[in-house]
């Protein structure tokens, strides 16, 4: 899904830099700290955020809506420790506020964000930050938190000590944010107040940093917050022994079971409210082409699609909730056994995760690790993570050929079991690929593993209502843009020779060329045309079958379920499913790939090598279930 | 005892930690049990992760508390300065530490 990482442009100021006037201004601070929330608040504008170190990795740019100076812009930086850290984000932060990265400008200004919740280690950066003299602002985020649990910090002292202001925010809540336009605008102004000379340590010594840091909390009272407390009680049981693990299983049955049992009644309603709507336009606008196209070509097909939206959002629902309190981090810390066993970086379970809703943000994030090779290894798997384009085809092949009954009682259905098996299938593919990769062609000796475990938050109704919305906005866009085009394409196709029958189409002449190719997976011609869209996009599979199932006059009275069933067996739609868990049906993770690779070589291969995996892996669904069940 | 004899060879940097009050031993972070404290000696990584590290808070005279293993046993949850961070022992083996005995 290409747009599920788009970002907004914003171009620089061209006039020159003027002293004291600012135009940019740059947001840093350690990794987590909650930059990115309070790029958003500021800006207005969305970028992903979540309750676990390194979610931004590559400079974002925006105006300063949020806090009416649209005349400023800000820039996000990706975490940091100090400014000589090596990993490929952090020198992205450097270079940008060193002024090295060609096409933005030097910060005028600096916001600096520091976690209150644990400000001893976070004022670690305010030395070199402060080192480089530009004005800074610095943000004490989450101090509401920090104060209701227990913690405090005389911030005054603080700005005597750092020799800058400093205020208190709460980013999520947005509150405390006038001190940035304060700021701002007396920095704006022409005689700038003589800077406060203050101590700062040697630079570039983390030891002489700490010292610094640790002197400059105890003479400000800091007196970090129980949460610590809280989160050790917690992290007893979710990282108990015998607890830990069983705990985070029933987690992921519970999501999935859930967005069945909860999510397909939504979904089917929901599809028949979008069905309902289309026969009763279809109804003024009469028999004739126009109604043709427009419904059982069009409409059908985005419908199709757009049916799952209720199960998709809900599916976010559950991961947001997951990343935003933390528990992701720990469930990293329960799979790194796994991981290490596997020879995959520790630190790749961030980015393979995140694979889940999109490869290509996950792809994007691999950056976070050092090593290459191991970055390169964690690019290649990525797309055998179960992303969210895949659901669609899931959820219409498991609705439509998987019955609905119970298998572990209440706990576990036999659709989210299937389901679950189909995320698992994805899992296991990525593990074998890079074991193979590791112990091939990128051998690399094992990395270390650094996980910060951030303290448990409960997650804002604000951000998680904010993720399901861009969730279903990228969903409703790609329905309404590559699916909508395809089936327009498909229908004029279908009916290309005039009053030719389906098969004697151009698409279905165009369907029996491929058809011997994919016949031993149990495909019919539909689905193999349905495999050639979806190259583009994984959803475009769904729409393209609504449009093609809904132009052939055989199968046009029956919903998509209903056709799908009377045109396949058991095997080939099981097939189907499991060709989607390996193919690497997307246009814009091989693109990302190209990128972060800097070669096509890489994306070549790795859709030749998960084309030919899923074409056997079909092949052996189908043979499996035609000889050995029923 | 034995503490104090390694405390003597290695002497020159412990005897301005004596108001600390407590035998001291070196050690290995990923040998010392739950719930212990380690003062940190020196770290032995390969460059970008030992300063990765360093910058995180494993300083020499940062003191590390063991909190947690994680539930396969391996890795483990480690406090310093107040935020929590999982190391594998293959990590934590590269850290020396100063053992700290509570009395």
């Amino acid at each position: 899904m290409s747009s599920c990482c788009s970002t907004e442009t914003v171009d620089f100021p061209l006039e020159p830099r003027v002293a004291g006037k600012i135009r940019t201004v740059a947001l840093v601070g350690p990794p987590n700290s909650g930059k990115s929330t309070l790029f958003n608040r500021l800006t207005g504008l969305r970028q992903k955020v979540a309750n676990y170190p390194g979610v931004t990795v590559e400079q974002r740019v925006g105006r300063l809506n949020g806090i009416g100076r649209s005349d400023l812009t800000l820039i996000d930086l990706p975490g940091i420790y100090g400014l000589d850290s090596y990993s490929e984000d952090a020198r992205v932060a450097i270079e940008v506020l060193h002024g090295q990265m060609p096409g933005t400008p030097v910060p005028d200004a600096i916001l600096l964000v520091l976690d209150s919740l644990h400000l001893r280690r976070q004022l670690m950066l305010a030395a070199p930050v402060l080192a480089l003299g530009l004005p800074t602002l610095v943000l004490l985020n989450m101090s509401d938190l920090m104060e209701a649990r227990g913690g405090s910090v005389d911030s005054l002292a603080l700005a005597q000590e750092l020799g800058v202001p400093v205020a208190k925010i709460s980013a999520t809540r947005g509150a405390g944010l006038d001190a940035i336009n304060q700021f701002l605008n007396r920095k704006a102004e022409p005689e700038a107040p003589a800077p406060t000379r203050i101590e700062l340590p040697v630079v570039g010594n983390p030891r002489s940093y700490r010292q610094w840091a640790t002197g400059i909390s105890t003479r400000t009272r800091y007196k970090a917050p129980l949460s610590s407390e809280w989160t050790r009680r917690i992290d007893q049981v979710l990282l108990h022994r015998l607890w830990g693990p069983l705990i985070f299983l029933g987690v992921v049955f519970a999501v999935f079971q859930v967005v069945f049992s909860i999510g397909q009644p939504l979904s089917d309603g929901f599809g028949e409210i979008l069905n309902g709507a289309g026969a009763h336009v279809g109804g003024l606008l009469g028999s004739g082409w126009v109604e043709s196209l427009l419904i059982d070509g069009v409409w059908r097909g985005v419908a199709s699609v757009l049916v799952f939206l209720p199960q998709i959002l809900l599916l976010f629902l559950f991961i947001g909730v997951l990343e935003d309190s933390g528990y992701l981090a720990r469930a990293a810390l329960i799979a790194d056994r796994v991981m290490r066993s596997i020879g995959l970086n520790g630190k790749a379970f961030i980015p393979l995760l995140s694979a889940y809703a999109c490869a290509v943000p996950a792809i994007m994030a691999t950056r976070t690790i050092e090593n290459k090779r191991d970055r390169f290894a964690t690019i290649l798997v990525a797309p055998f993570m179960t992303c969210s384009a895949r659901l669609p085809i899931y959820m219409l092949m498991i609705a439509a050929f998987i019955p609905n009954k119970p298998l572990l009682g209440d706990l576990l259905g036999l659709r989210a079991a299937v389901m679950l098996s189909l995320y698992l299938l994805g899992f296991l593919a990525a593990l074998a690929t890079a074991r193979l990769l590791k112990s091939s062609i990128l051998k690399a000796s094992s990395a270390p593993f650094i996980l910060e475990l951030p303290q448990y938050r409960l997650p804002t109704v604000r951000s998680l209502g904010l993720r399901l919305m861009d969730r279903g906005k990228v969903f409703l866009r790609q329905a309404g843009t590559i699916i909508l085009a395809v089936t327009l394409v498909l229908w004029v196709l279908s009916h290309i020779p005039f009053h030719s029958t389906l098969p004697d189409s151009l698409i279905g002449r165009l369907g029996q060329f491929v058809e011997p190719v994919i016949k031993p997976l149990g495909f019919n011609w539909k689905i193999g045309i349905g495999l050639l869209t979806s190259v583009l996009a994984r959803e475009v599979i769904v729409g393209t079958l609504g449009t093609l199932y809904g132009a052939d006059p055989a199968t046009q009275s029956l919903g998509l379920q209903a056709a799908l069933r009377h045109d396949l067996t058991l095997g080939g739609a099981m097939a189907l499913v499991v060709f989607f868990a390996f193919a690497l049906q997307c246009t814009s993770t091989l693109a990302i790939v190209r990128r972060e690779t800097n070669s096509w070589r890489w994306p070549a291969a790795q859709f030749v090598y998960m084309g030919i995996l899923a074409y056997i892996a079909a092949f052996a669904t189908n043979q499996i279930i035609l000889n050995f069940v029923h | 005892m034995v503490a104090f004899a390694l405390s003597s060879i290695f002497g020159a940097d412990t005897t301005e930690e004596l108001d600390l009050s407590g035998a001291w031993k070196l050690s290995l972070l990923s040998e010392l049990p739950i719930g212990t404290t380690g003062v940190v000696e020196s770290l032995d990584l390969p460059g970008e992760i030992q300063h990765h590290l360093m910058h995180m808070g494993f300083v020499p005279e940062a003191r590390v508390v063991v909190v947690r293993r994680a539930p396969a046993g391996d890795p483990t949850v480690y406090s310093i300065d107040g935020f929590e961070v999982a190391l594998r022992r293959d990590t934590a083996r590269s850290i020396r530490v100063r053992e700290y005995e509570a009395k």
